[in-house]
């Protein structure tokens, strides 16, 4: 069959062979040219990308991922070393470590758009149930894999973010001790839990991802890509897939008429990932894990800083309910959401309460992440004077008084004029607001979440600090 | 009808069979990887350090370390411990803190000028004497048992404190 008339038709040859010997006319080119909807050759079809786009982010990871785990060394005694060479040493090492990065969170953001998509589209009614399910799965799996990573850096935030997540697990009713036990592999956060932590994140998860996305796919294929929704035309079950077969026959291949622009957004995805990494590099790592050293400020990344925020502004009583309940009642909701509503109405337009549904906790959870960067709620730790001019001219009681604002940690928690913690009040005009009386009263006993200072302040130096504050007007 | 019995046996053997290797391959590593999740916490008493180390009056940051840590546990082997002198002697002379924020576990601060513990975390702030003076902690600061061996202040090894619920 093969004439060899010229080297250019080499490849061509070659791929013909391959296909005839493995078949491919009626498996992958099959599969490849599936029809799908006519509409989606218009715009519309750039919202169906969002999959693709994933799952280009996803072989990434896998393939920065493998890159990495050549040279990271996931013990305690070294994982920050290898990381740190990694990032600084190592051919291209900052790049790899900074695609890996930020792919992560390219793809927690491009699985969030996807569902969105499909679920503001009603692509998740009938008959196309399991493949939301399977796609909440993999929302989940994307998490897990998102906070397993984090941990890997083995610096101070990864430590502590590890004694967080046995804490909260041990909220969990009846098998929170045992779950704690799980998440640090024994008894303490020790030799034991960061190799746990690297096989689940390199091999588990992975594992079971790379299985969901099978599931997934070859329901995308078997179920058929959901026609763009139309107001007033709602999925009526017992005739949803004459109308949909009838729509096919009038269809087009997905390979390459409608391929052609998940190809586009995976690069474009892609690309845009490579460029910050190249450009911003490995993000830097904190200290070195060390649980004897206190001065920590333990922070997850970004998408879990909404998370973290919550569990500061919750009131304390409804914690466990928060703990436990909320991603509980996320993700139930999550996976109900095809069986409760597996027909009607597909398009937005007729689904305000789907608008709403997406709507509000992305705003919720938007402002809590702006918290979460803020976090007001913390101490100022590290110390700090107060500006010259509140200092200025003070008379000696004043004096000594400002001396001990810094030095008794009120500045920890209060501001003035716009230096020290945002935890309490800012005082840079409680004299206007408080008498002489009422501040004595409140620094000695505390109160609203402040503590008494009864204890460790002398009478004279509770009225040196009174003195003090009676001078901000 | 025979010929279908026949099938339905043969399919219920493979069937069988193929659970069978799943079980005698899954239970060795279920149980070596469940195993060390039932291990009891060592509740050896290991020595931070002399009686005359610790003022009275004063808080420190001590560290103990594992007895028999994993070869390759590094840093992670310590575990870090406040320990306030309360008196100059009895049995209310010291209390020993883990440094755990008893909301979250994150580590507090002393601040020795204000006599409080502060929580980098989510603001938790506890008293001297451990118990809570603001935030969102349910319970005060956990306490270790300590014992005096001649003028050596030994503490007791344990697991991870948490709050326990339900």
């Amino acid at each position: 069959m093969i004439r060899l008339r010229g080297i250019g038709k080499i490849p061509g040859a070659i791929a013909s062979w391959l296909g005839e010997r493995f078949e491919l006319e009626d498996s992958l080119m099959a599969v490849l040219r599936h029809p799908v909807p006519r509409e989606l050759e218009r715009p519309v079809g750039w919202w169906y990308v969002l999959g693709s786009a994933t799952l280009a982010i996803f072989v990434m990871q896998v393939v920065t991922g493998v890159g990495l785990a050549m040279t990271y060394v996931p013990a305690p005694n070294s994982a920050y070393d290898s990381l740190q060479f990694i990032s600084h040493e190592a051919t291209l090492g900052a790049v790899v470590r900074g695609m890996h990065y930020f792919g992560a969170g390219a793809m927690v953001i491009l699985v969030l758009g996807h569902m969105t998509q499909v679920y503001l589209f009603g692509s998740f009614k009938f008959p196309r149930e399991a493949t939301w399910l399977t796609g909440s799965l993999l929302l989940l799996a994307t998490l897990a894999m998102a906070f397993t990573g984090q941990l890997l850096r083995w610096d101070q935030d990864a430590f502590w973010a590890v004694v967080v997540a046995a804490e909260q697990a041990a909220r969990a009713p009846l098998i929170g001790e045992w779950l704690t036990r799980l998440v640090v592999a024994g008894n303490n956060v020790g030799g034991a839990t960061l190799t746990r932590f690297y096989a689940t994140h390199v091999f588990l998860i992975p594992a079971a991802v790379f299985g969901l996305i099978g599931i997934h796919l070859y329901l995308v294929v078997k179920r058929g890509i959901s026609e763009p929704p139309v107001a007033g035309l709602p999925v009526d079950r017992p005739s949803y897939r004459a109308r949909y077969a009838e729509m096919l026959r009038r269809g087009i291949p997905f390979w390459p008429d409608s391929a052609w622009r998940d190809a586009v957004a995976a690069a474009v995805v892609v690309l845009a990932v490579l460029l910050v990494a190249a450009i911003v590099g490995a993000p830097d790592l904190g200290n070195p894990a060390d649980p004897t050293n206190v001065v920590a400020d333990p922070r997850p990344d970004w998408y879990f800083l909404g998370y973290f925020a919550i569990l500061a502004l919750i009131p304390p009583a409804t914690e466990a309910l928060v703990i436990v309940g909320l991603p509980l009642f996320a993700f139930t909701f999550l996976f109900l959401v095809p069986l409760l509503w597996p027909d009607g109405e597909r398009h937005w337009s007729r689904r305000p309460a789907a608008i709403a549904a997406v709507a509000l906790p992305f705003i919720a959870y938007a402002s809590l992440t702006v918290a979460g960067f803020q976090s007001p709620w913390v101490p100022k730790l590290e110390g700090g004077t107060l500006p010259a001019n509140v200092t200025q001219g003070l008379g000696d009681a004043a004096h000594r008084g400002a001396d001990l604002f810094v030095s008794k940690a009120c500045f920890a928690c209060h501001a003035i004029d716009g230096a020290g913690g945002r935890r309490g009040p800012d005082l840079s005009h409680v004299a206007s607001r408080m008498t002489r009386d009422q501040i004595t009263a409140r620094i000695a006993t505390g109160g609203s979440g402040m503590p008494s200072f009864a204890g460790s302040l002398t009478p004279s130096e509770l009225a040196d600090l009174t003195a003090f504050l009676l001078t901000r007007h | 009808m025979k010929e279908l019995s026949r099938r339905r046996f043969l399919s219920r053997v493979t069937v069988g069979l193929t659970g069978f290797i799943g079980a005698i391959v899954g239970l060795p590593i279920l149980g070596y990887l469940l195993a060390p999740l039932f291990r009891a916490p060592t509740d050896e008493l290991v020595p931070v350090g002399q009686v005359s180390d610790f003022p009275v009056g004063e808080t420190k940051l001590v560290s103990v370390r594992d007895p028999s840590p994993l070869a390759w546990a590094g840093q992670t082997a310590d575990t870090a411990l406040w320990i306030r002198r309360r008196e100059a002697g009895g049995p209310s002379m010291f209390q020993v803190f883990n440094v755990n924020c008893t909301h979250l576990g994150c580590p507090v601060n002393w601040q020795a000028g204000a006599n409080i513990f502060l929580c980098p975390c989510h603001g938790g702030v506890f008293y001297g004497d451990g118990t809570v003076a603001g935030g969102p902690p349910p319970r005060p600061l956990f306490e270790r048992h300590w014992e005096i061996s001649g003028d050596r202040l030994l503490v007791r090894q344990q697991a991870l404190p948490t709050v326990k619920q339900g």
